[in-house]
């Protein structure tokens, strides 16, 4: 028993750490804050796939009642270690990720048009903005062809992000 | 709608890992650059030990006496070829002549070295005449640019001319040190901020940085650049550089307002000294300035006895002062940091106790007919003057070597191992004091370019673009009243990232017998595994980096099955390259740590820059160096590497090849060579 608790306890330890690893990258003044615009990529870079409404309670919960803008890491702790312990927000598998493409491609062309992709990101469920679009259609789109072979492209995302 | 947010999800996290990658992969070139620009202090005390040593040893210079002696410079007994096609100088310049030198440049041609060196003497000459401290008015112009850290990269340069205007009197500027290292194209740069500042005294201003140090050049490739581009003068050049540098002026007041230092400042900076100073003694930041001829000069000059003594007089009253304070001990936790921020201008003790320094003969300063006026100078000046330059080099360091912090008060630079670190009340104070509202400031590379900090009295400048590595980082400089940036290209970060992290590997691999050691202390089974936790301490107290190791793991080290890390895989990615047979692997991976301050060394005993030495002079470097680190490494281990490197038997040996032999190289680019 005892062993099993010390186990947990290390667990948790690790936990920590890790969540003050990241949370440090974006500490830029090194006082134990950060830019609340920054924990959305802090949480994500985690390995968590929260939506922004998910992410929006997070932050409602770990503000300050005197909204300041800045997120202290003893609030942020808890909360983050909840989250990794309970492994909210799983990750995406792959195919998942592949069959939601298709039900985008109505036609199963196998490709989308450029402004069918920006239509569904920038209207349909959490939108992108301006910025965020920009940046994930210059990734996406082939060169060549001018369409986003949907299959190439989560492919080429997922060796890189590993 | 499902199927859209499911895609939002995931490119939102793909994007926030990219987004810590970007900041992590910048830790690490930070950690790195500034652990360098350390241990290169750190050994300052040996680099003074060699330099004295290998130049008395060599004697003086044939070149140096005869520089300005006799009315005959140098540069004119110089032919200029008839086959040269580059642009022809002649002082005093004119447009044309900055027109066909950016012209020249923009065409990778060279200018020739006569006329290199001409423009060095006129420069040198030009300097002499200014103040340590220059004070700008804007009243005259609308807008006065000032630029960063420009290391080299002369595209940067190039782009902020063609973006901004070329100088002129109505587009004035200030370029704020750290012109050279680094980059390669650091002649060019200097030759074009010469030309313009010759051209335009009254609208181009300069200012020193910690890179404009002929010590520093010997790390950072700009006596190589130099030596490579200039193969029959570059010895000349460099000389009449190491003046040339000391004379930039150190800090610029622009209407009496705003401030522009290269690196900031301490508690202890105080301008109305500053303006005093000599600052041509301080030659480098890596050596406390030696009783040259100069001050012995100085005291026998007429003219110029007053003023020294008096300053002299002065310097010593305000040691006294400082004395006071530190002994009094409990007047304030500023004062007493204040004492240590400024004996933390490095190593000084040391040096200055130890063996008294003889005038060097290879000074270009010096006139060989004043040698025997020494001896019997020497007791006054060493006295009187030994105090007042040690505080005059402390002032300079400081400014060019200081970083700000975010926390108040002054504590020394452990980072960089030089100048100070000075809070938001050390700036405060200092422009309250003097009337001035703002700092501009630049020897910190920054994503952006530029930055903002103690509540905006403080701006950051960098100007080098992609100064880590393509992609890493945007230049930028500030026009008065307003903060522009530059663009670049967007961040590429996976190219940033891997270069990152193969110079991380290279570090790991460097003190790997530490790190087994380490390691094996906390795999207590001898299972080659230990956990994440163990690792991360581990390599964290061996590195000193300050890194997250827990993100960067998987980049770096291998987990076993039960998700332990198997340490061993951290060596792997990287081995050097064709080991010389008989090296044990000891030695190797010293050689390998301290290669860089190896390269330098040579570079001190190799005294013609040729890149090669004889096998003797290598046997000799490697008994000082090892005793001064006390690394124990056994002759005939030096001798076998000294034979196995000289591949060709001709008894010397070619540096660049022998570092080559150790170039970090990825594991599948050797596979062949090196199946053990």
């Amino acid at each position: 028993m005892a062993e099993d608790k010390d186990f947990a306890e290390a667990a948790v330890s690790e936990v920590h750490k890790k969540i003050s690893d990241a949370f440090n990258l974006f500490d830029d003044e090194s006082n134990k804050t950060v830019d609340v615009r920054e924990i959305g990529t802090i949480i994500r870079s985690l390995g968590c796939f929260p939506t922004e409404a998910e992410l929006h309670e997070i932050i409602t919960e770990i503000e300050e009642e005197e909204l300041t803008g800045f997120i202290r890491f003893e609030k942020f702790l808890p909360v983050m270690t909840k989250v990794l312990m309970e492994r909210k927000f799983r990750p995406i598998p792959e195919e998942l990720l592949l069959q939601a493409f298709e039900v985008l491609d109505q036609e199963k062309k196998g490709y989308l048009e450029p402004e069918e992709l920006k239509k569904f990101m920038t209207q349909e469920g959490e939108p992108f903005s301006h910025d965020e679009m920009e940046e994930m259609l210059s990734a996406a789109v082939d060169p060549d062809k001018n369409v986003v072979f949907y299959k190439d492209f989560v492919a080429m995302m997922t060796v890189r992000d590993q | 709608m499902k199927a859209a947010i499911l895609i939002q999800r995931w490119y939102r996290r793909y994007i926030a890992r990219l987004e810590m990658r970007r900041r992590y992969t910048w830790n690490i070139f930070q950690s790195i650059e500034y652990a360098g620009e350390q241990e290169q202090l750190q050994l300052s005390s040996f680099f003074s030990f060699m330099l004295d040593n290998f130049t008395q040893l060599n004697g003086s210079s044939p070149c140096d006496p005869m520089t300005e002696e006799g009315g005959v410079a140098r540069y004119e007994l110089i032919d200029v070829e008839d086959s040269y096609c580059g642009p022809h100088l002649s002082f005093p310049l004119n447009v044309n002549h900055t027109n066909a030198l950016l012209s020249t440049y923009k065409e990778q041609k060279t200018l020739h070295a006569r006329y290199v060196l001409q423009l060095l003497h006129e420069t040198k000459k030009f300097l002499e005449q200014i103040p340590n401290i220059i004070h700008l008015s804007t009243s005259y112009y609308k807008e006065i640019t000032i630029c960063g850290d420009l290391h080299g990269s002369l595209d940067d340069l190039l782009l902020i001319f063609y973006k901004n205007g070329l100088p002129s009197a109505n587009n004035p500027y200030v370029f704020n040190g750290d012109f050279v290292d680094r980059g390669k194209k650091s002649v060019e740069i200097i030759i074009i901020l010469f030309a313009f500042m010759l051209l335009y005294p009254d609208h181009m201003h300069l200012n020193r940085g910690n890179h404009e140090d002929h010590i520093m050049n010997l790390r950072y490739g700009f006596t190589k650049e130099v030596m490579q581009k200039y193969k029959t003068h570059g010895r000349d050049i460099l000389q009449l550089l190491q003046d040339v540098f000391s004379l930039l002026p150190v800090a610029m007041v622009i209407d009496s307002k705003v401030l522009i230092v290269h690196g900031g400042i301490s508690d202890m900076t105080d301008l109305n000294f500053l303006e005093s100073i000599e600052r041509h003694k301080v030659k480098s930041a890596l050596r406390l300035p030696r009783r040259t001829m100069d001050s012995v000069m100085a005291t026998r000059c007429g003219s110029q006895v007053k003023g020294d003594l008096r300053r002299r007089r002065r310097g010593s009253a305000q040691r006294r002062n400082q004395r006071k304070k530190g002994s009094s001990g409990s007047s304030s936790s500023s004062s007493s940091s204040s004492s240590s921020s400024s004996s933390s201008s490095l190593c000084s003790p040391r040096i200055s106790s130890r063996n008294q320094p003889r005038p060097r003969l290879s000074s270009s300063v010096l006139s060989p007919t004043l040698t025997s006026y020494v001896p019997c100078m020497d007791s006054m000046v060493s006295i009187e003057t030994q105090p007042r330059e040690e505080e005059e080099w402390k002032q300079v360091v400081d400014l060019l070597w200081s970083d700000p912090k975010i926390q108040d008060g002054c504590t020394p630079n452990t980072f960089r191992g030089g100048g100070c670190y000075f809070g938001p009340d050390v700036t405060r104070t200092l422009l309250e004091r003097h009337g001035l509202s703002l700092l501009i400031r630049s020897h910190q590379c920054k994503q952006e370019g530029y930055e903002l900090c103690h509540n905006g009295q403080v701006i950051t400048i960098f100007s080098a673009s992609n100064y880590y590595e393509v992609g890493s980082n945007r230049g930028a400089y500030v026009k008065l009243g307003r903060t522009s940036s530059l663009d670049s290209s967007s961040t590429k970060v996976s190219a940033a990232e891997d270069s990152a992290l193969k110079a991380l590997q290279e570090k790991l691999f460097a003190h790997r017998t530490e790190l087994m050691t380490t390691f094996q202390q906390y795999d207590k089974n001898n299972t080659g595994a230990i956990s994440l936790s163990d690792w991360a301490q581990a390599v964290e107290s061996v590195l000193r980096l300050d890194l997250p190791w827990r993100t960067l793991r998987p980049r770096l080290a291998r987990l076993s099955q039960d998700g332990n890390v198997e340490y061993l895989s951290c060596f792997e990615n990287i081995c050097p390259n064709q080991p010389p047979p008989l090296v044990t692997p000891n030695l190797a991976e010293t050689l390998y740590r301290y290669r860089t301050d190896l390269e330098i060394i040579f570079n001190i005993i190799d005294k013609d820059h040729s890149g090669l030495i004889s096998i003797e002079e290598f046997r000799h470097t490697w008994k000082l160096f090892s005793s001064h680190l006390r690394v124990a490494v056994e002759d005939s281990v030096i001798d076998d590497l000294a034979r196995s490197i000289d591949f060709n038997k001709d008894g010397n040996i070619d540096f660049n090849e022998f570092l080559e032999a150790f170039r970090v190289v990825h594991r599948l680019d050797t596979k062949d060579q090196h199946q053990d």
